[in-house]
């Protein structure tokens, strides 16, 4: 795979955020009844970023949990290798709550279908919203998202990589070619 | 990482296979604690119980756990079926096999047909107990559940009491837990311990079991073992090797009990003991469900 170029820095995933996180609350008027919910593994580690965020700009903590779409995705009898299965942890109810779901890359759209089984199987919320840091298009499914970091037109044969400090060591987005 | 596809002992499983399959079934059990107790991982996979010998617990267990993932589930009673009129295993397996089963529980009296019936249908198999030689799902749950009250089994004394000759239960056990790092020490009657069993010492002595024993597991006693003369009766059995209060408390203090079911109360063990804190036999079922959940996952999900 052959780098290609930085997308976002440091400074620029961080004001993507920042705006996504005044996004939700400008969408949610308010944190009444909000929760966020990140898809692992870089979705949560998002999805932390916005809640420190949301408190820090309306001086309210909002619940968050964490969701592991494995059990539900609708390729798991075509897949070679299997997929490990990780931890769901929702530890509130989110029954008329509104769930902000956070993932890194919107892309098929078949990760966020799956979240929205996985979330349903939880509860019944009053409002799912979707947040991403990158939207690299090519939809497979009647899906958007409601709140996007970047939006970064791509072809098939490129690969966006989000990198987070948490996991990656620093903050970045980058793209990526497969030969 | 891949796993077998089949599980008929765990010969070709790994200690990290093992560990990995087992961090699944903890997984599970946040799964069976929701409000909707079922995933569709399986979807559009039809598993079949095939029972030639009676069990309740092992068969719901596996057909709930298959349910749960969304997988069809068909179940197959040898006593009610064409083997009472006499069609071998084996035609039994293929004409069910026409019917588009993706995997077969087993279980039989016979020892090693699960082995058989993975040649024969190239198809997972996964073994719910043949004959004496293996009982695998039984020994994952009693590990999951020795790992969810121990912590870790590194350098743990494990005691499994009562007639282990006879017992699969056992030799899974012996097999699996030296592998998670457990010392594995058997004892019964003479007369009811085998010559050698790979992976446990063997004691006729009730004390020298226990003593340090950091979990201790009881096996059923089969009444019909008198009939054969192995014993000469039950109250000698209970004189010599009925865990009570009193010999329970050679092992460690607070040491869980197990036993993998049905019981005989009052026969291998106290009545008052099943139902204290200290037995984990209602934690057992509730954990088969979950490792049974992680072992068709498994077993049924990527292409090796």
């Amino acid at each position: 795979m052959t780098f290609k170029s930085r997308i976002l820095n440091q400074d620029e995933v961080r004001r993507a955020l920042i705006r996504i996180a005044h996004e939700v609350i400008e969408k949610n008027k308010g944190t009444d009844r909000l929760c966020f919910v990140g898809i692992h593994t870089r979705g949560i580690s998002l999805a932390k970023r916005l809640v420190e965020l949301v408190e820090r700009f309306e001086g309210k903590r909002v619940p968050m949990g964490i969701l592991d779409i494995t059990l539900y995705r609708d390729d798991l009898s075509e897949i070679g290798l299997q997929p490990k299965v990780r931890e769901t942890r929702i530890p509130f109810d989110i029954n008329g709550k509104a769930v902000v779901l956070v993932d890194d890359v919107l892309y098929t759209g078949r990760t966020a279908r799956a979240a929205l089984d996985a979330l349903i199987d939880q509860g019944r919320p009053s409002r799912i919203y979707l947040a991403v840091l990158v939207d690299r298009g090519h939809r497979e499914l009647p899906i958007r998202a409601d709140f996007v970091g970047k939006n970064l037109p791509t072809s098939r044969a490129e690969v966006v990589k989000v990198k987070t400090q948490e996991d990656d060591g620093e903050d970045a987005v980058e793209l990526w070619e497969v030969p | 990482m891949s796993f077998p596809k089949h599980l008929l002992d765990f010969q070709g499983w790994s200690r990290a296979q093992i560990e990995s399959l087992l961090e699944t079934a903890r997984l599970m059990q946040e799964v069976l604690a929701r409000p909707v107790k079922k995933v569709p991982a399986l979807t559009g996979f039809t598993v079949a119980t095939v029972f030639f010998e009676p069990s309740t617990r092992t068969r719901i267990s596996f057909e709930l756990a298959a349910r749960r993932m969304s997988a069809d589930v068909v179940s197959f009673a040898g006593a009610t079926s064409s083997t009472a009129k006499g069609e071998t295993y084996r035609d039994t397996l293929r004409t069910l096999d026409q019917m588009g089963i993706d995997a077969y529980i087993l279980r039989t009296d016979a020892a090693g047909v699960p082995h058989q019936a993975h040649r024969w249908l190239k198809k997972p198999v996964i073994n719910a107990g043949d004959g004496w030689r293996a009982h695998p799902t039984q020994a994952l749950l009693d590990a999951f559940t020795l790992l969810e009250r121990l912590g870790s089994l590194e350098g743990k004394k494990i005691a499994i009491v009562g007639d282990i000759l006879h017992s699969r239960v056992a030799r899974s056990n012996a097999e699996l837990l030296p592998r998670l790092g457990a010392q594995v020490v058997a004892c019964g009657p003479a007369t009811l311990l085998p010559a050698h069993l790979p992976g446990a010492s063997l004691t006729t002595r009730l004390q020298e079991a226990l003593e340090e024993a950091d979990a201790v597991m009881v096996l059923r006693l089969q009444k019909e073992r008198m009939d054969r003369g192995l014993l000469p009766s039950i109250p000698e059995y209970i004189a010599g090797y009925q865990l009570t209060e009193a010999r329970l408390a050679w092992a460690k203090p607070e040491a869980p009990l197990l036993h993998p079911g049905p019981m005989n109360r009052d026969v291998e063990l106290e009545g008052t003991l099943a139902d204290s804190t200290r037995s984990l036999v209602e934690r057992q079922v509730a954990n088969g469900q979950a490792v049974r959940m992680a072992v068709l996952y498994h077993v049924l999900v990527g292409k090796q």
